[in-house]
């Protein structure tokens, strides 16, 4: 090979550069993800301070079954928000996933089948979401709109008004089950299952190919990153997940109704841009994503302990996402005119 | 002296579009054919589907979604979306059914006059968010989407405004009709003149095509981004307000869930009438005859004796379709550097 | 072609004491000059003298610090762009402003649309027709309804000036207006600035191709380092000289490079044959040796870098055969092109070659990842050490391997994404525009660098629009036009005329003794 790497008469630059930038622990608080903590210490302190079972751990522990599903999709759907495309079908991959497990329990299939069937199901969703994104080249956002209302469609066709009931017990173990009597199955599954995200975001080739994507799609494909490739990785890997999701959801609620996870897609993409990732993509990390998932799933859990009725959460989330989103650009406005 | 700079470019194809792309190749026209085609075959099936009370549900029915979709067509044209619009519809209309039965004396204009106030203000807090702080509109819309949806709940305590909770000629008034037609239809079409006239007409709506087509060069001409977003998004969430009254009136019934969803029918209204979710192109008659389609689909499906099921997913495929049909038209990309019609350039062409 | 502006004319723009500072950095300090009505004033200087700035002062989109704006005598104060152009400045920019799907007539009064009628609308009849009167002023011919995607680079600059026209424009500043313009084309702008001038316009005109100031302008004014060096009239001051005024400096032979030495002619290691796209392209092939630089010569627009994606793999209906090292390869993605040995810097190297908001060390290791190892973290080390061995090669200045590149001065950042296509130790090296946007002293750097590649047995490939950068560089030089290759020069055969002609698609008389289109290979 060529020996231009390493010339003969290399001259020394006048320039040193550092490896890392000196640390200051007060970069620490610029993080989002320092943020999200504060904030879900506050909930926490809040909470138990205003509701005496708050801390009890029984409680905290089947307060996970309300928000697993959702934080299991969260996770796939944070890597495609970073690659900056956006999947709206997930809820209806999960109706979908959920029918077609009905009509395997319904045709004898073992459980296992139906983990099988439910996460093959999402699979072939999301490789029709991808294929028209890639192949395509069509917008992810409408073509997601479009898929939800097949999918759901589709699962309403076969539903009818009925619903499938009678799943085998296992289901139900997964569901709402524990581990050693204590751990919330679907909880733990949840967290292996971030675990993994966050070693191939952050520690792999192919996380930082993922973020070279959402920095500058079309710089990171003339450096020879398969952006097609990964973006339909992606939503696969998205479809599975909900495939996944759906498997736990079906076991918790014992049942496939035609309105299974209704307006699931808008909250797990409003957790996703709660921790951190910006919808313009590149920037995001697995930790924030769990944070905002614990903060508010806290939330939530904190709410029905006080019996206040859940659509007041969705105002809070509401306003939680416009507020995160605005303040630092009115920060920031008044910070320029002040110049 | 006049010199003719076609010659060496892209002649033919330019002259051709000074008269306009040819008819048959546009979306409008094809999805005007495609619905009458749908309506006809329906009509085959089902000849009571053509009759003229038919015809008149028809368009009763789908007046709601045209008048939403003209709106968004305006918001999606910016580059943005409004996603908020059900969850507005849903807010104002309660507002205005709990106006309606606690004061049931004032004249209807009154209630219909403060849903579409509540409404303005309702978009009018998405367009400030949008226009003047540069938020991303699908988060913004999808927080305050949220937040409406949960002051409905708020304001109403869970309970229903139902019929007999609202005077008689609040609930009149969106089906009374007017020279033969609803005032539902009427409304409509008035909306859609309005709608055309200052998409067409207007500065305000031509700044709307120059914001979609290239944001920095709109600031650059001078053109006030800012303000021109505060205002579309106003106007959609005023016509949100107006459908929020005539919905809860017409169904006679006002509760936490209405019009959930909706939002998606009304975006796929617009991507189907040939709207690109790119912004800079998009045409009234495209919204209109896209919110045309889906009210033809869902009503002929029990006439043909389809199960309503099939609602949702043939509305899905109709959608993915007219998505890939959008990207076939646009060719994106796609650079012309060769003469066309192999014209070679004027003086090359030597081989030797 | 040079009226006589009268010296007792008042001026119609004046600048005096013109400052400006961006977070500390001086971009102008105590700038003025004035220019006078029906005058063609050149404004000279290197990338970074402050040029930019100071057109972003005069049409509104900054405000100066320090100093005044006079017009017509009136001083002047802008709040924005529209500001601006409502007072009588505009601006014709090198890439157009321009909303692609609206018409022509639209283009030229988008925001100010004349009205009529109750209710008010737009009256479109008197649009149109005011567009054509615009058109039939300026002498040019175009359907004010087509779209503006459907026209090319000229016809979009007669768009722009007609909208100057149509503001009653007395100032017209033009930003290297010439880049994309075919001979013929040029010509008709000159014409059109002879009208504006006959009008009372005075036109400020920005280019750095002297032939075409000498031509056109009337006075120059110089800028460097963003203070005011010099003004006079054209006709008092060489090239040489000016080029001197320019860099503070006298700049000896910027662009030379002895020819490569090698005696007997090493094989290709790159052979393309005919290389064809449905649209951009048709028969194209070439051949580079190692330790040769191939250079790409045409119009902005004739369709090289079109080619050069092709041959990266970033075109997949792009059909023909390449060969590397004699073995024929099917290149159909970046990463495999990359394999292949070959790198390609794109022309903007901000959109399409860095990612900024990533730090440095990861932009130059981004095309060598795969071998670097699946789980990075572990191969930090390594990762560091790759780019901290490329960033002194090139003398990049930065603070530490983790700072963002977008924190990075402009030339900072070329020089990582050319660190980063360095990093893969390719064969063939394809530099599109490499001195676009960088001024005089540190192209002769650029040049020094890609000399020093060349000698070490590295094959170039230069696309480049700047003239005496190609004839200077490259040992052949191959030109396109509209999409074909016109003309293989070597460089005993180069000249500028010959050149210049042959990228206007025409052949010069020279020219007609020299090697053919089916000569860019040799056996």
């Amino acid at each position: 090979m060529s020996s231009m790497i390493e010339p003969a008469s290399a001259p020394r630059s006048r320039y040193r550069i550092e490896e890392k930038a000196r640390f200051h622990p007060r970069d620490l608080l610029r993080h989002w993800e320092a943020l999200l903590a504060a904030l879900l210490v506050l909930v926490c302190a809040v909470n138990g301070l205003l509701l005496p079972h708050f801390f009890d751990p029984y409680n905290l522990a089947d307060s996970t079954f309300n928000f697993s599903e959702k934080a299991m999709i969260a996770l796939p759907m944070a890597l495609l928000i970073i690659c900056r495309e956006i999947d709206i079908s997930v809820s209806a991959i999960i109706a979908l996933a959920s029918v077609a497990m009905g009509l395997a329990n319904q045709a004898g299939v073992p459980p296992l089948g139906l983990l099988l069937v439910a996460i093959g199901t999402g699979t072939a969703c999301g490789l029709l979401n991808g294929t028209l994104v890639t192949r395509l080249g069509l917008p992810s956002i409408v073509v997601t709109i479009g898929s939800m209302s097949l999918f759901r469609g589709l699962a309403s066709v076969v539903l009818g008004d009925q619903a499938f009931t009678q799943y085998p017990e296992v289901l139900g173990d997964w569901g709402q089950g524990y581990f050693f009597d204590v751990l919330p199955r679907p909880f733990v599954v949840w967290l292996l299952a971030a675990a993994l995200f966050a070693l191939l975001l952050h520690a792999t080739r192919w996380g930082r190919q993922l973020y070279a994507i959402g920095n500058n799609p079309v710089a990171a494909r003339f450096s020879g990153v398969a952006v097609d490739r990964y973006r339909l990785a992606l939503f696969v890997l998205t479809g599975a997940m909900a495939g996944l999701a759906a498997f736990f959801l079906t076991g918790r609620i014992g049942s496939t109704r035609p309105n299974i996870a209704m307006g699931w897609e808008l909250e797990i993409i409003t957790v996703v841009i709660l921790g951190g990732v910006s919808i313009a993509g590149g920037t995001g990390t697995i930790g924030g994503v769990m944070l905002s998932v614990l903060v508010m799933g806290m939330l939530t859990y904190g709410l029905a302990l006080a019996n206040i009725p859940g659509i007041i959460m969705t105002i809070v989330v509401g306003a939680l996402l416009l507020a995160t989103i605005a303040i630092p650009r009115l920060l920031r406005g008044k910070r320029a005119a002040g110049r | 002296m006049a010199l003719n700079f076609l010659i060496s470019r892209r002649a033919p194809a330019a002259a051709a579009r000074e008269a306009g792309e040819p008819l048959w190749q546009r979306r409008e026209p094809l999805l005007a054919l495609l619905t009458v085609v749908l309506i006809l075959l329906v009509g085959l099936r089902a000849p009571v589907f053509l009759s003229a009370q038919s015809m008149d549900n028809l368009l009763t029915d789908s007046a709601i979604t045209i008048m939403l979709a003209l709106t968004q067509m305006l918001v999606i044209l910016t580059r943005g979306i409004d996603l908020s619009v059900a969850s507005n519809l849903a807010l104002s209309g309660m507002m205005s059914a709990l106006l309606a039965m606690h004061f049931p004396e004032l004249p209807v204009a009154a209630f219909i006059l403060m849903a579409v106030v509540i409404g303005l203000l309702l978009g009018l807090l998405n367009g400030w968010l949008i226009g003047y702080l540069e938020l991303p509109p699908i988060v913004v819309t999808l927080g305050s989407m949220s937040v409406y949806r949960g002051m409905v709940f708020v304001l109403s305590g869970g309970a229903w405004v139902s019929s007999r909770n609202m005077p008689a000629d609040f609930v009149a008034f969106p089906l009374a009709r007017l020279g033969g037609l609803t005032h539902l239809v009427w409304l409509g079409a008035l909306a859609v003149v309005a709608i055309w006239f200052l998409a067409r007409h207007t500065r305000f709506g031509r700044d709307l095509y120059a914001i979609g087509n290239d944001p920095a060069a709109a600031a650059y001409v001078g053109i006030a981004s800012p303000a021109r977003l505060l205002w579309t998004y106003g106007l959609s969430g005023a016509m949100a307000g107006l459908a929020g009254y005539l919905w809860v009136a017409r169904y006679a019934v006002a509760y936490t869930e209405i019009a959930y969803g909706f939002e998606l029918t009304v975006i796929a209204a617009c991507v189907i009438g040939g709207v690109s979710i790119a912004g800079g192109v998009g045409q009234v008659s495209g919204a209109v005859l896209g919110a045309l389609f889906l009210s033809v689909i869902n009503n002929a499906l029990p006439i043909m004796r389809i199960s309503p099921f099939w609602q949702s997913a043939l509305t899905g495929m109709v959608i993915l379709c007219a998505v890939v049909l959008n990207a076939r038209g646009k060719q994106g990309g796609r650079k012309q550097i060769l003469p066309l019609h192999g014209q070679k350039s004027a003086t090359s062409g030597s081989t030797a | 072609m040079r009226a006589a502006a009268d010296e007792s004319t008042a001026p119609v723009l004046t600048l005096s004491g013109i400052g400006k500072r961006f977070q500390g950095v001086v971009a102008l300090h105590d700038v003025g000059f004035t220019v006078r009505p029906g005058e063609v004033m050149a404004l000279l200087g290197e990338n970074g003298a402050g040029k930019s700035t100071l057109v972003k002062i005069l049409t509104g989109i900054h405000q100066p610090d320090e100093g005044c704006i006079q017009l017509a005598g009136r001083e002047v104060c802008f709040a924005s762009a529209q500001d601006a152009m409502r007072t009588g400045i505009t601006a014709v920019h090198q890439e157009t402003v321009m909303f692609e799907e609206l018409s022509v007539a639209e283009n030229i009064w988008i925001g100010r649309q004349p009205l009529c009628g109750t209710p008010r609308r737009i009256d479109w009849r008197r649009m149109e027709d005011e567009s054509r009167a615009l058109f039939a002023r300026l002498e040019v011919d175009l359907p004010v309804r087509a779209k503006v995607k459907d026209l090319s680079v000229a016809q979009r600059h007669f768009v722009e000036i007609a909208r100057a026209l149509s503001q009653q424009a007395q100032v017209v500043i033009m930003d290297e207006p010439t880049a994309a313009l075919s001979h013929h084309e040029i010509g008709e702008l000159y014409r059109i600035i002879g009208q504006l001038r006959r009008a009372g316009t005075a036109v400020i005109f920005i280019s750095h191709k002297f032939d075409e100031i000498y031509a056109v302008a009337d006075r120059y004014t110089v800028l460097r380092d963003g203070r005011f060096i010099a003004s006079g009239e054209l006709a008092d001051i060489t090239e040489q000289q000016l080029v001197a005024l320019m860099v503070g400096r006298e700049v000896g032979q910027v662009f030379s490079r002895v020819a490569s030495q090698t005696t007997t002619p090493a094989a290709p290691v790159l052979e393309v044959s005919h290389l064809s796209h449905p649209s951009e392209f048709d028969d194209v092939s070439f051949a580079v040796r190692p330790g040769e630089i191939l250079g790409f010569y045409g119009l902005v627009g004739a369709g090289r870098s079109e080619v050069m994606h092709a041959l990266f793999g970033l075109s997949p209906e792009a059909r023909g055969t390449v060969s590397i090292d004699g073995r024929e390869v099917r290149l159909t993605s970046p990463a495999q092109a990359i394999a292949h040995g070959l790198a390609y810097v794109p022309e903007d190297r901000q959109r399409q070659g860095a990612l900024l908001s990533l730090p440095i060390f990861q932009n130059i290791t981004l095309p060598v990842l795969p071998g670097i190892g699946f789980f990075l973290r572990r191969h930090r080390r390594h990762e560091i050490g790759i780019a901290r061995h490329l960033c002194e090669q090139l003398e990049l200045k930065a603070s530490h391997f983790h700072q963002h590149v977008a924190q990075l001065s402009g030339g900072n950042q070329q020089k990582v994404v050319l660190a980063k296509w360095l990093a893969t130790q390719p064969r063939v090296l394809i530099l599109d525009e490499p001195t676009k946007g960088i001024d005089i002293g540190s192209k002769a750097a650029v040049h020094r660098f890609i000399g020093e590649l060349v000698a070490q047995g590295l094959a170039v490939i230069l696309v480049s629009s700047e003239l005496p950068e190609v004839m200077g560089m490259s040992d052949r030089i191959v030109v396109m036009h509209q999409g074909r290759v016109q003309q293989v020069f070597t460089r005993e055969q180069a000249s500028a005329e010959a050149l210049a002609a042959a990228a206007s698609g025409g052949l010069h008389a020279d020219a007609a003794t020299a090697t053919s289109a089916g000569d860019a290979t040799w056996h």
